[in-house]
């Protein structure tokens, strides 16, 4: 906290002058950098439109309500198979998250130079990758269908639930482990006892947590033909069917929120 | 009376006590669950032609990973990549912008009710949302390009950051608060000196995350034409062109990991 | 009989924690070692069963050698030696009995503990030490449920159901109250005595280990600076080993808990 000499009377600042000037500069950097932004997003739109959007926005609604209901029974399995895509996903994640998480702990990987990088890498990659890439990628690979969704979900979450584990595992209270490896416990038996009661509740909610995202993201994995909800969107779209637009965005929210709601119960009771 | 106690169990069998104590309750869960599972691994229709043929495109991409592409769509990939890097800094900008005030609303220990029930409604709105979801409908208002990429992005930062930043500030410390009210301050001067030093690191930590996020996502916004490197994504897979979706899929994990190492410096500077 | 010879423990910073520490107790012998923090303490009794390291020197159990052990002769060798620690370090979310059972892992099988399948004579014999410490009704309770000295009481029954020769104790009464910390004590040493077990027991509190032990070995800097008798504890002796302070009182409470 600088004090300087103004006239004979000291004077007290929260910066120092220098401080003050970097702090300026950065600022206007940031401000710059933002206008730059703007400004080219400013030039790849078409301004027309958007000065006529609230009349497009208004046009659209009229046109989508009422939502055609009797559409619902189309429906049914779409979403039986959006269900099975985020909870088999989730279980297919969980299991591959596991080793992984204890390969990328500090506490338990075998070898910090070689094992741990390369789990790490894993987890990174698993979690860049948005789960409607993996499933552009999937579909591209395998073909349309389920099986590519349910992998998609699977191999986004992977990264997602090891990452949060082997943070719970690097947590864990070293005094019970090294409690139990006192008995003459084998590595093992350190693991079952000493290690594994101490992150449960962590997995539990990791995985309850990732289910409650994967429905959300199942819900559209079929926009680029990977099963589920969002392929009936899609085609819905694709023939401006709007009422039937309508229904499954309606159907997508309550899904979302009966599974926030699920996940919340859930978590509730294993906490 | 102990002896007794002690003579009851000795020789007896012990079991662990289940974690659902009640029996039929427990047998049911187990048997619900495994006639889910039977059903739903039973509903994949899975095209096993079509996957074993797969899996040598499957083994292409992977030699691709290892060769990745990274000139002959250069153009594209660049103009993509700066494309979504102003979608996800605007975005970003601009949410941070919308959800403080938004955040400030949302507490209910700074905030009057009816300030609270909209600031609320408006998070909840944001995060029930799918940003697909919000995207398509925004392309289909504001026509193609990187606006609606940006009012989608910005749109789902608010629903982050303000129900993170209000649960900052409800769990803040009340007497820092307090002593500052006591100096008679008013309530913007509270808000500067009682509120904003307890939660500003925590808020600056989560901004730089969804920078992160923000990134990650406006990779997939190109999907429904909502601009960003999506696009470029999109037609590689189209045409089958893995060395260059491998070359994307690289640059963008990479740049996620600079990302998140960036973000590991900030925090750890301004905690 | 525990046999320690010219054991030494040097830390990867330079830190010299034990340097030539020579030291023998004999069956049924308990000893208290007390001692400043940072004394080295935690160290020997660690170094013990090594879940610290050695750097060089020798520790006997009877005949074996216990720093010459491979793993699966060490985990053979731990079997004999029970532990019990400052913090309790139960592991808290498995039940008491669990915890208890916990002691048997070196002389079961993976998948057998794994199922808690434990033979029946494990189970008689933790209903055995549970109703000895007084905890038989707590059995199927988390041990995150319990207080302080009723997990103790656990941690003790762990120990003990190991069957060991020795026991290695650390701090056993550091976070517990004064009459909780008194009985904790009596529990040990007579489970010492009834078993004629071998113990080392780290403790801060000089007074409390004078009214139980037969035995005190004063460490100071890594290195022995007083083994006899708690009634041979001078103010001179203490200050020695612990520095310049007005030691009168605790050495009159040593007087009176002698007569």
């Amino acid at each position: 906290m600088p004090i300087s000499d103004v006239s004979g009377r000291k004077v007290w600042q929260l910066r120092s002058r220098n401080e003050q000037l970097a702090r300026w500069a950065m600022w206007l950097v940031g401000v710059a950098i933002f206008m730059w932004c703007w400004q080219r997003i400013s030039e790849a739109t078409t301004w027309v439109f958007v000065w006529d959007a609230p009349r497009i926005a208004a046009d659209m609604g009229a046109r989508a309500w009422p939502p055609r209901w009797s559409y619902m029974s189309e429906l049914w399995v779409p979403l039986w198979d959006t269900l099975n895509i985020a909870t088999l996903g989730t279980l297919l994640a969980i299991i591959a998250a596991v080793p992984v998480a204890f390969l990328a702990a500090r506490n338990t990987t075998p070898s910090a130079l070689f094992v741990r990088p390369v789990a790490l890498f894993i987890i990174v990659s698993s979690r860049s990758i948005n789960s409607l890439i993996w499933a552009l990628l999937l579909v591209s690979i395998i073909g349309p269908g389920v099986l590519s969704g349910l992998l998609a979900i699977a191999l986004r979450s992977i990264g997602f639930c090891a990452k949060l584990l082997y943070e719970a595992i690097e947590e864990i209270d070293p005094k019970q482990v090294e409690a139990v490896t006192a008995t003459g416990a084998s590595r093992w038996q350190v693991m079952a006892y000493g290690i594994v009661p101490q992150i449960l509740p962590a997995f539990a909610g990791v995985t309850v947590f990732r289910w409650d995202i994967n429905l959300r993201e199942s819900t559209v994995l079929g926009l680029v033909g990977a099963g589920g909800i969002g392929l009936q969107l899609k085609s819905s779209l694709d023939v401006l069917a709007w009422p039937q637009v309508a229904l499954i965005l309606i159907i997508i929210l309550l899904a979302v929120l009966l599974s926030e709601w699920v996940s919340a119960r859930v978590r509730g009771a294993i906490i | 009376m102990t002896d007794t106690a002690l003579q009851a169990r000795i020789g007896r069998k012990w079991r662990k006590p289940p974690f659902v104590k009640n029996a039929a309750l427990r047998w049911s869960l187990f048997i619900v669950a495994a006639i889910y599972l039977v059903l739903a691994v039973g509903s994949l229709e899975v095209n096993w032609e079509r996957v074993s043929e797969g899996l040598i495109r499957g083994w292409r991409f992977i030699a691709a990973f290892l060769n990745p592409d990274f000139t002959t769509r250069g153009e594209d990939i660049r103009d993509g990549l700066i494309e979504s890097g102003i979608i996800t800094i605007a975005s970003t900008v601009v949410g941070i912008l919308i959800s403080v005030p938004i955040g400030l609303g949302a507490a209910r220990n700074i905030a009057p009710l009816p300030v609270y029930l909209v600031c609320r409604g408006i998070i909840a709105l944001s995060r029930a949302l799918n940003e697909i979801i919000v995207a398509i409908l925004l392309v289909a208002i504001f026509g193609f390009g990187p606006l609606a990429g940006f009012i989608t992005l910005s749109f789902a930062t608010i629903g982050f950051l303000s129900k993170l930043l209000a649960e900052d500030i409800e769990d803040m410390s009340r007497v820092q608060a307090e002593a500052v009210r006591a100096t008679g301050a008013s309530w913007l001067q509270w808000i500067n000196y009682g509120v904003q030093p307890q939660v500003l690191p925590r808020l600056i930590g989560l901004s730089m995350y969804r920078l992160d996020i923000n990134f990650r996502e406006s990779a997939v916004l190109g999907l429904v034409g909502a601009g960003g490197i999506g696009a470029t994504l999109n037609t590689a897979f189209d045409r089958y062109e893995f060395d260059t979706a491998a070359a994307i899929l690289l640059i963008i994990i990479l740049t996620v990991m600079a990302l998140e190492y960036a973000s590991g410096i900030i925090r750890a500077r301004v905690q | 009989m525990l046999r320690l010879e010219k054991l030494t423990k040097t830390y990867r910073t330079g830190d010299k924690a034990l340097s030539a520490v020579d030291l023998t107790v004999p069956k049924g012998q308990v000893v208290a070692l007390i001692g400043p923090s940072g004394a080295g303490k935690s160290t020997l009794i660690r170094c013990i069963n090594r879940l610290v390291e050695p750097t060089s020197g020798k520790v006997y159990l009877d005949q074996d050698n216990v720093t010459a052990l491979s793993s699966a002769g060490l985990r053979r060798m731990r079997r004999q030696m029970g532990m019990i620690f400052q913090e309790y370090a139960l592991v808290e979310r498995l039940t008491v009995m669990e915890n208890v059972l916990s002691g048997r892992l070196g002389y079961v099988g993976f998948w057998r503990s794994f199922a808690r399948r434990y033979p029946q004579s494990d189970v008689d014999e933790a209903f055995r030490l549970l109703d000895r410490v007084g905890l038989l009704e707590m059995a199927d309770k988390r041990a995150d449920e319990l207080s302080g000295g009723q997990r103790q009481r656990v941690g003790i029954a762990r120990a003990l159901i190991q069957n060991p020769k020795v026991l290695l104790v650390d701090e056993p009464t550091a976070s517990l109250d004064p009459k909780t910390s008194r009985q904790i004590m009596r529990l040990i040493c007579e489970l010492c005595a009834e078993r004629e077990l071998a113990a080392i027991i780290n403790i801060h509190d000089v007074a409390l280990a004078q009214m139980f032990v037969q035995r005190v070995i004063g460490l100071q800097k890594g290195v022995v600076q007083f083994d006899g008798k708690p009634d041979e504890l001078t103010p001179e002796v203490l200050t020695k080993i612990y520095g310049e302070e007005d030691w009168k009182e605790t050495a009159r409470s040593a007087e009176e808990a002698a007569e």
